[in-house]
């Protein structure tokens, strides 16, 4: 075995490959920019290598800097991870030539399946379904019936050229098929000055499903099952798990077979992910192969108990595979959400910046994967699931804008899928993430949407569900009467402290009372508390109560509550008179009040929020370097109008609709918070 | 007998309906309280006392004879705040407009002779549609004997004034010598002449709003300590702020029990301070992370943001802590920042309030808007204000402390007990570059030289140890455990005792 491996990667993956060298007595070698210094990859590394400037192309991709680094060090093995020089054929060659073993496929599969067309023949010739599709010139408009008809309908009719739903038609039956060949064309001709058009097979209701594979350099391979991971934005990942709950029997083996086999055909010999798109009707469909270890591949481990890592360094130092496909079974049921630093509130917009905060949830194996990756035989053990969390980061630790805004992905095991989105929705609860923008929220609210819940998904999931964006959750009533109960609870205890404030006035203390009315999610609930050493109980003026026990003390951002048996966790945050509670994806503004504050509270406006549709908010804090426009300019749509910098980058904002400036508030040199207002139009 | 009871009853009844049902009505269609209601949400539940629910005007002039309501458009009396005294008086706008009267400025003064001689805050509620004209000069000498009062007994009490209706005039100098006032968003402003008159002198035509409401007061005038969304929200956090206070100037601040560890460690602090000695960073983070319970109560916080002024506690015990922001205008002092944190200083010092610096400061800001409107003298107020201190100091500098503002900035040398450095600081004089351009003048056209100087510079002053080696910075610490370091030197304090030699009174410079 090798004695010393180097990560060439960032982040949560070379943690990740880390922890596994580790396991196997390797030694560790990370290559770090300057935006990585104080990166948890480099703390965790047995050595660390300087490799340039932050922009990955001035480092993490530069084969001779990864090179002299291997050299400096004398690590016989580099794992790639994904992304960076993961599928690059030119650093695989570079590393046979230095005699480095690689962890990752021969530089042939590589090449082969990073071309679109030539791994689409070869998947074609070693047997694999793909897309049925005419890629040759169409003359007319009968000819494209012709073709159509072949294909089955529906079809797709595409500009070669084509891009951004240009000249891109669908079409069900003949009629269609003759009009859309005649616009797309005319579409084309203008748009793109190139009227070529080819047809290929509309899938319906497309799920993106891929099949893990692991082969060794002995000729043996074999699947590891699949993922799936419709559920994606703008082609992004963002939840994954395994299995499929859409898959049957026959076609996983179908699915699995043709990727071995097309594995094979190129000759591959490590961890290696064929994806494929997948219709309602269960017909898979070739998509591409990803020749390198998956952002995802945590699920996979989890539900087969193979520590992917481990046979890829394994595959690498030339060992034949010790697992059969016999071996490989399915225990239990893996999910994994992406925590991505990006505001779902603002369009996902990426988010950099500190980690204020940074606690996931603790980290509990269970399962196959349990004592680190060895097969368990008592697959529910412990606790009955598991939580895993693969990071990079720390509290403290720094979003830059030169990477992926990946945080963390955290993954949950449990024997039933039922049981293991509950376990991710506590665990999502208990994930403390502060400083900056992120999507918890999001995932949370996908975790209890009932179209994941009943696993009937499609890769348009997301643009068909948030059509206008995520707006938030909005709590389910017996939800936020639990919450309701908890926030009384918790008020209660809050004040009894204030109470005990010194100087008191001696036989005329404040007595804190049992009634309370608490305002949240536009509903007032008024409850009586009925509190003893164990816990409270929480009685709704409908004669309903609900049981409350906690250990939370103020000041406790986290609060873990036990409902009537059952676990509640509540991110609290301070307000005037209440708590910001963050729970299930819902971000509530908590009031606990006593009947009589709550009478005098309802007398009070509301106050709308100022309407910004004409303002220029700042987008980011930041200081303004120089405004472009003057009272009185009319501007036009995409007009600059000022610069802002922040993080050392200059950041133009620009009209989004034609306006006439009838204000400027901020001028040159101004520091500025999010949604200050710049200027605002007429 | 029984009638004779029972009149007592109707005579409350009657006070307690102030100016009646439709003018109450009318209060809450502004979205305002009355000022009964408003001192219910202040005070605990049922510990009001009142006084001179009967008082009544004695003017006879212009027909207001006629009209002689209970109480005179003030409530007064004392009650509780967390069990706690207080004195509180509330102008009711359903009573004559809340105008004052000289009976209504006797009420007013009756509760703050009590409030001195008994050692408990004074909180005015003030919405008054000003001097109540018929009364003439009455009126006025009853704002003067108010006004005598709040000076009287500024230092001996906390007096808190929550504006939540027009404060215009005269009136406004009552407010204006407490030491802290509040107001609500969109229902309460405060000018010395009103829009009227100033489009009358000066032709300007601006908005009651914008020449004296919460966003002119908090965030360009800094008349005002902080603004909340309504009455109910300005209370209870009124609430909140005298819990942090103590009742008089012969008391210690109060303590109450704290749920959080004295000795927590905060790892990430060691990575607040970025590399780049260019970049901000946010101060407050260090504030919420050092506090018990993150909890941080900030004075004035919209106005001169390039300093932080606040409360926190450390051990239960009330911390007042003032701290350069990076963020905002890296931090620099200037007229403002100095006055702002000038104030705060001289609050905790006469309430006994132990106050924490925390220092990253570039210096003064240069230029002629600021040496044109004196920031010589503003900046002294606050090196006065630091220097005549005598109650607990501990500072931590995290970062620069720079040339004239760090002697300020509650160094060593103006009596400060404890001062801590983290290791990333730079005492110095200045910063290299321009330190640098002095000492080598002659290199000056040689800009390999001057890096060459600028670097030994560095090496030799951009640190703490120049400092330490001659004690004027106790102990380099650990960023992560500011907390508990912090927690015990105030705790090393508790029985500090500072003299100042005898004066009438100091002559800071105003």
């Amino acid at each position: 075995m090798f004695d010393k491996i180097l990560i060439a990667n960032r982040g949560e993956i070379a943690c990740r490959v880390m922890k596994t060298a580790r396991k196997m007595g390797i030694k560790t070698v990370a290559i770090y920019s300057d935006a990585d210094k104080q990166a948890l990859h480099v703390k965790m590394a047995d050595e660390a290598v300087h490799i340039g400037p932050p922009p990955a192309n001035q480092s993490y991709i530069v084969i001779d800097k990864v090179m002299d680094a291997i050299k400096q060090t004398g690590a016989q093995a580099v794992h790639p991870g994904y992304g960076f020089l993961s599928e690059n054929a030119k650093f695989a060659e570079a590393l046979e030539a230095a005699g480095v073993a690689f962890v990752g496929p021969p530089k042939g599969a590589i090449e082969a399946m990073g071309d679109k067309i030539t791994s689409k023949k070869i998947a074609q010739e070693a047997g694999v379904s793909t897309v049925p599709g005419y890629m040759g010139l169409i003359e007319d408009a009968e000819e494209a019936v012709k073709i159509s008809n072949e294909i089955g309908y529906p079809v797709m009719i595409k500009a070669s050229a084509g891009g951004g739903g240009k000249g891109m038609r669908i079409a069900w039956n003949d009629q269609e098929a003759r009009e859309g060949f005649q616009s797309s064309k005319n579409e084309a001709a203008n748009s793109f000055g190139d009227d070529r058009i080819f047809i290929e097979k509309f899938v319906t209701q497309p799920r993106h499903i891929e099949i893990q594979v692991l082969c060794d350099a002995h000729g043996n391979g074999i699947y590891l099952n699949e993922r799936e991971c419709s559920i994606q934005r703008r082609n992004q990942k963002v939840v994954e798990e395994a299995p499929s709950p859409f898959l049957d029997e026959a076609t996983r083996k179908a699915m699995g077979d043709q990727s071995v086999a097309l594995a094979k055909a190129v000759g591959y010999a490590s961890a290696g992910t064929v994806e494929f798109i997948v219709d309602g009707d269960k017909n898979f469909y070739f998509l591409e192969m990803n020749t390198r270890l998956q952002v995802e591949h945590p699920v996979t481990e989890l539900i087969t108990g193979v520590d992917l890592v481990e046979q890829m360094i394994r595959v690498a130092n030339g060992e034949p595979l010790s697992i059969t496909q016999e071996d490989v079974g399915i225990n239990g049921w893996a999910i994994e959400n992406r925590v991505y630093a990006e505001d779902p509130y603002r369009n996902f917009l990426p988010s950099i910046g500190r980690l204020t905060r940074y606690r996931p949830p603790a980290e509990i194996a269970a399962g196959p994967m349990q004592d680190n990756g060895k097969w368990a035989d008592d697959a529910a053990a412990g606790e009955g699931f598991a939580v895993r969390n693969d990071t990079g980061v720390f509290e403290g630790g720094e979003i830059s804008m030169y990477y992926d805004p990946m945080i963390a992905k955290l993954c949950t095991w449990a024997p039933t899928r039922e049981q293991a989105i509950e376990a991710m929705r506590n665990a999502l609860d208990g994930f403390e993430l502060e400083g900056i923008g992120h999507n918890l929220p999001f995932v949370s609210a996908v975790m209890d949407h009932p179209k994941f819940i009943s696993g009937d998904m499609t890769t348009a999931f997301i643009e068909e569900e948030y059509p206008e964006g995520f707006e938030g959750v909005t709590l389910p009533e017996d939800t936020l009467r639990q919450v309701a109960a908890s926030c009384a609870a918790m008020h209660r205890v809050a004040e009894i402290r204030r109470t005990r404030v010194s100087g008191r006035m001696d036989n005329h203390e404040r007595k804190v009372g049992t009634e309370w009315v608490v305002s949240l999610q536009g509903q007032d609930f008024a409850v009586q508390i009925d509190a003893d050493p164990q816990g409270s109980t929480v009685r709704f003026d409908d004669g309903s109560s609900l049981r409350v026990a906690s250990d939370w003390t103020p000041g406790d951002q986290l609060a873990t509550l036990d409902v009537e048996g059952s676990p509640l966790v509540l991110k609290v945050g301070k307000i005037s008179g209440g708590f910001r509670i963050r729970s299930r994806g819902a971000d509530l503004k908590v009031h606990v009040r006593t009947p009589r504050q709550a009478e005098l509270a309802r007398l009070m406006p509301e106050k709308l929020p100022p309407d910004t549709s004409k303002m220029l908010l700042c987008p980011m804090p930041g200081l303004i370097v120089k405004i472009d426009v003057e009272v009185g300019d009319e501007v036009q749509e995409g007009q600059a109008l000022c610069t802002v910098e922040a993080m050392k980058m200059e950041n133009i904002l620009r009209a989004e609709k034609k306006g006439v400036v009838s204000k400027i508030n901020a001028g040159a040199g101004d520091s500025l918070a999010v949604d200050d207002v710049i200027m605002e139009f007429e | 007998m029984k009638d004779i009871l029972s009149e007592l009853e109707d005579r409350r009844k009657d006070a307690r309906l102030g100016g009646g049902q439709r003018r109450i009505d009318a209060q809450h269609g502004r979205g305002k309280l009355t000022a009964r209601e408003r001192i219910e949400l202040l005070l605990d539940e049922d510990s009001f006392e009142e006084f001179d629910m009967f008082v009544s005007h004695r003017c006879t002039d212009f027909g207001m004879e006629n009209q002689r309501p209970a109480g005179d458009g003030v409530v007064t009396g004392w009650g509780t705040i967390n069990g706690r005294m207080v004195y509180v008086f509330s102008q009711d706008f359903t009573v004559l407009g809340g105008s004052v009267s000289a009976t209504h400025a006797m009420k007013i003064c009756k509760i703050m002779d009590m409030a001195m001689q008994n050692g408990a805050p004074v909180i005015g509620i003030n919405d008054s549609g000003g001097a109540r004209i018929q009364e003439g000069v009455d009126s006025l000498a009853g704002y003067g004997e108010v006004f005598e009062r709040n000076i009287m007994a500024s230092g001996v009490v906390p007096q808190i004034s929550v504006i939540m209706g027009p404060c215009a005039g005269g009136a406004v100098y009552s407010p204006a010598m407490t030491d802290f006032i509040f107001m609500v968003k969109d229902s309460s402003y405060m000018f010395v002449t009103g829009p009227d008159v100033v489009k009358t002198v000066t032709n300007e035509v601006v908005t009651a709003e914008e020449l004296g409401g919460a966003s002119t007061h908090t965030k360009k005038s800094s008349v005002a300590d902080g603004a909340f969304e309504n009455d109910v929200e300005a209370l209870a956090e009124v609430r909140r702020l005298v819990d942090f206070l103590p009742l008089n100037n012969r008391e210690k601040p109060p303590v109450r029990p704290f749920f959080d560890d004295v000795a927590r460690v905060e790892e990430s602090l060691d990575t607040l301070v970025p590399e780049n000695p260019n970049l901000p960073y946010d101060m407050k983070e260090l504030i919420l992370k050092m506090a018990d319970e993150g909890d941080f109560y900030e004075i004035q916080e919209e106005f001169a943001k390039n300093i932080i002024t606040g409360f926190i506690r450390l051990e239960g015990q009330t911390v007042g802590v003032v701290a350069n922001q990076p963020l905002v205008l890296a931090g620099v002092l200037d007229i403002d920042s100095a006055r702002k944190a000038a104030r705060f200083v001289r609050f905790c010092d006469a309430f006994e309030i132990p106050i924490l610096t925390l220092v990253d400061v570039p210096g003064f800001l240069p230029g002629t808007g600021q040496e044109y409107r004196g920031v010589i003298k503003h900046g002294a107020k606050l090196l006065f204000a630091y220097g005549e201190a005598t109650v607990p100091k501990v500072t931590v500098i995290t970062r620069k402390a720079y040339g004239g503002a760090y002697v300020v900035m509650a160094s060593k040398h103006l009596r400060a007990d404890v001062n801590y450095a983290w290791p990333t600081s730079e005492i110095a004089v200045m910063g290299a570059k321009g330190a640098t351009e002095i000492i080598h003048r002659a290199d000056l056209n040689d800009p390999e030289k001057i890096a060459a100087h600028a670097a030994e510079y560095e090496d030799r002053f951009a640190n703490p140890f120049v400092a330490a080696e001659r004690g004027f910075i106790d102990e380099v610490i650990q960023p992560r455990s500011t907390r508990r370091r912090v927690a015990r030197a105030f705790a090393s304090l508790r029985s500090k005792q500072s003299k100042m030699p005898w004066k009438k009174h100091d002559n800071i410079p105003l």
